[in-house]
């Protein structure tokens, strides 16, 4: 693999490293071209006298959040995040260390909107809002994928996402956004997904799927689009279309629908559940994108809502929905609130609905990758603790052998795949390679010990990253595989 | 009445609106300033009750530091115990007659104050020690605990090396309650711990120490985990839905 980066070797144990200062200060991502910030309602590019347009749209994003107020003032510098960001497992640069990420924000709001900061500014490292300010603004809030595995560690709750996404509001404000997310978010409002795949085309991927299983398996397994008065509107990433190895989840949920009997659609109006919205901090283009979600749903009838493989829209769905896009008055009473395929599939096997076969899976010793978004920022079924033991009790409904990765590294302290947060694009691909690292060296653990050979995800950027970034650790890209994946093998299918 | 009471009578009535004006303005804040999202972070609980018993875990066992990291832990959690513990121990000065229990808190109050300073050098020493730390450690962080290893050491030297005249402190300490000034001691030991909580007071609500009211407001622990249930809408939530 050729790069200008070396992967970082993978020791016996994991190791804390030491502070390595501007090891990563050369990573920044594309900046966003004028043509793509106007469509997002943000200004093409930095126009002099920026420095105050930023600090004052910094005021007003924390006098209108109570978390920005609180997170800013309560942070005591005790440290207990310092070890816990992969970016910094993975760079040793401190400035990926949460608590100075924080800082870089922190360090301005204090020198413009605090006694201290404006009095005695050298005291508390209050800093101005500058050109050079900015740039680091630039380079570590885009090494922070808002996965909240430090804010799991503080002693405050201190969620470093939220100020990543400030910094990132802020930026975008005053002209400077980032070319991969908001020219995705772009490609959403004009086209209705993050591929800018139009209708006919994805009807005809559609079709082909149609005609793969019905090689594949001899059952007419329907993927249908845009039908109104179906039970269930699908809202799912669009990577599902098209992508390894996505599309072997989509293949999984239609099994999944088709075996219980269960009418259901796609829409092209909603033909995306990923809100990259979410990752810049944007409330306006949050509620714009989610408003599509209700907008095909009231349109095609449907009476249920269920959220694909895709960990941020999962995070979107159970917790901002219902305040973005709710009531669901309109919804099926049994089923007043969106779901997760995950909690779907597993009430069907639950029921006995679904005929499953584990030796079509026999070939596989399978781990479970806990995405963040769906750890850390939601929840599945009815208990607390449902998003780590739902999607684990399918998978072992549909394989043999099953083994989970060390305690630490899993459920609500699971390390991000290194991809997430609007950090999944090229430009970054060394950010997102040492990323990987803390993950990559659990991965290994299990791979050596019980000979792992299938890595389990329900996050659609999850799977992109770890297909990338398998190889640099040595392992195949098509070890990263979809849950439903699994499910779409094990289940046995009646015409 | 000399200048000297005077000033430090002042001084005490100053620092006592400071502390108690610039908190509660904060605190205001806090409540005032909306939240618009549901952002709780796990293991979050489902009820209010739930929320209620995890706060409580929070601020009486530190756990979730626990959990992270078990030096910052111990020297941390040791240090607030024992500031608790002095500090209930110095009630009996503002107190006539002194509460019973508070009499039960005199000895291990005591033992607290070296408890205090051990904690306080523990985290200090990680500042110093911990590259991390180091790196992320400001001047304001080493003065606070200057300030507060001060106030302790200099609290320490007046019960083992100079003793003061306790008894006119707590006839001063209840005039200025009472609006009715009595002499203050003119002790150098004395007077350096009494400026320097009194400093310790005015810089409260204007620095990290804020983190003590701004744990219970912080959202990501005091909400419950149930966006899907009910509808939560707040600040420019609640405008979004006005507008459709």
């Amino acid at each position: 693999m050729a790069a200008a980066f070396e992967t970082p070797p993978l020791g016996e144990y994991p190791v804390i490293p030491l502070v390595r200062e501007g090891a990563m200060a050369h990573s920044r991502p594309f900046v966003a071209k004028p043509e793509l910030q106007k469509p997002l309602g943000f200004p093409g590019e930095l126009t002099p006298g920026w420095e105050k347009a930023a600090v004052t749209k910094l005021g007003e994003l924390v006098s209108q959040s109570r978390a920005l107020q609180v997170f800013l003032d309560s942070c005591v510098k005790c440290g207990a995040c310092t070890d816990k960001c992969h970016y910094y497992l993975g760079t040793a640069d401190p400035k990926n260390m949460p608590v100075a990420r924080q800082d870089l924000l922190r360090s301005v709001y204090r020198r413009y909107y605090t006694f201290a900061g404006k009095h005695f500014p050298w005291l508390v490292g209050a800093r101005d809002m500058t050109k050079e300010v900015l740039d680091d603004w630039y380079g570590y809030f885009h090494q922070c994928s808002e996965c909240r595995r430090c804010s799991v560690f503080c002693p405050y709750g201190i969620d470093t996402a939220e100020i990543t996404m400030a910094a990132r509001d802020v930026m975008d404000s005053v002209g400077l956004g980032q070319k991969y997310s908001n020219e995705i978010i772009g490609k959403v409002h004009k086209i209705g997904n993050n591929l800018g795949l139009p209708g006919p085309a994805l009807r005809d991927t559609l079709d082909g799927l149609e005609e793969d299983v019905k090689e594949a398996t001899g059952v007419d397994v329907r993927f249908p689009l845009d039908e109104k008065g179906a039970e269930v509107l699908l809202v799912t990433p669009s990577a599902d279309f098209f992508a390894e190895p996505h599309i072997d989840g989509l293949i999984g949920y239609a099994k999944v629908f088709h075996a219980a009997g269960i009418s259901w659609t796609l829409s092209t109006h909603a033909s995306e559940a990923a809100n990259f919205s979410l990752f810049i901090g944007n409330h306006d283009n949050l509620q714009k994108v989610a408003e599509r979600i209700r907008e095909a749903a009231l349109d095609l009838g449907t009476k249920r809502l269920v959220v694909g493989e895709c960990g941020h829209a999962w995070r979107v769905a159970y917790s901002f929905w219902n305040t973005l896009i709710g009531p669901f008055d309109f919804l099926d009473a049994r089923y007043p609130a969106p779901q997760h395929i995950c909690e779907v599939t597993w009430d069907l096997i639950q029921r006995g609905a679904l005929t499953l076969d584990k030796s079509a899976n026999a070939d596989r010793v399978v781990t479970f990758h806990d995405s963040c978004n769906v750890s850390r920022a939601s929840r599945m079924g009815g208990v607390p603790g449902g998003q780590f033991t739902i999607p684990r009790d399918i998978i072992r409904a549909c394989v043999e052998r099953f083994v989970d990765m060390a305690p630490e590294t899993i459920g609500e302290a699971t390390f991000c795949c290194g991809g997430g947060g609007g950090l999944l694009t090229d430009d970054l691909i060394e950010l997102r390679v040492k990323g990987a690292l803390p993950r990559m060296q659990a991965l290994q653990a299990v791979v050596d010990e019980h000979g792992v050979n299938y890595l389990a995800a329900i996050c659609a950027i999850c799977k992109s990253q770890f297909s990338k970034v398998l190889p640099y650790y040595k392992h195949p890209m098509d070890m990263i595989g979809s849950v439903h994946a699994l499910v779409g093998n094990a289940i046995v299918l009646k015409n | 009445m000399s200048a000297l009471t005077i000033a430090y009578a002042l001084l005490f009535y100053a620092a006592t609106g400071i502390l108690v004006f610039g908190v509660g303005w904060r605190c205001w804040v806090y409540a005032r300033t909306p939240q618009p999202l549901k952002i709780p972070i796990p293991p979050a609980p489902t009820t209010r009750g739930g929320v209620a018993l995890r706060m409580l875990l929070e601020v009486t066992l530190f756990r979730t530091l626990f959990r992270s990291n078990k030096w910052i832990w111990l020297f941390g959690w040791t240090f607030h115990a024992a500031l608790l513990l002095v500090l209930l121990r110095h009630l009996r000065y503002f107190t006539e007659p002194v509460w019973f229990w508070v009499d039960l808190v005199q000895p291990f109050g005591l033992y607290a104050a070296f408890a205090m300073l051990a904690g306080l050098g523990g985290l200090w020493a990680r500042r110093f020690l911990v590259d991390r730390v180091r790196y992320i450690t400001s001047p304001s962080d080493h003065l606070m605990l200057a300030l507060l290893a001060a106030i302790a050491a200099s609290g320490l030297a007046m019960k083992y090396v100079a003793h003061t005249d306790i008894v006119a402190l707590k006839a001063f300490f209840l005039g200025l309650m009472a609006f009715d000034w009595r002499p203050l001691p003119a002790d150098p030991v004395l007077l350096a711990h009494l400026a320097l909580v009194a400093a310790l007071m005015i810089v409260f609500p204007v620095s990290k120490l804020l983190h003590a009211p701004g744990v219970f407001f912080s959202p990501s622990f005091n909400q419950v985990d149930d966006a899907r249930e009910r509808r939560h809408t707040a600040g420019w939530s609640a405008q979004i839905v006005r507008g459709r």
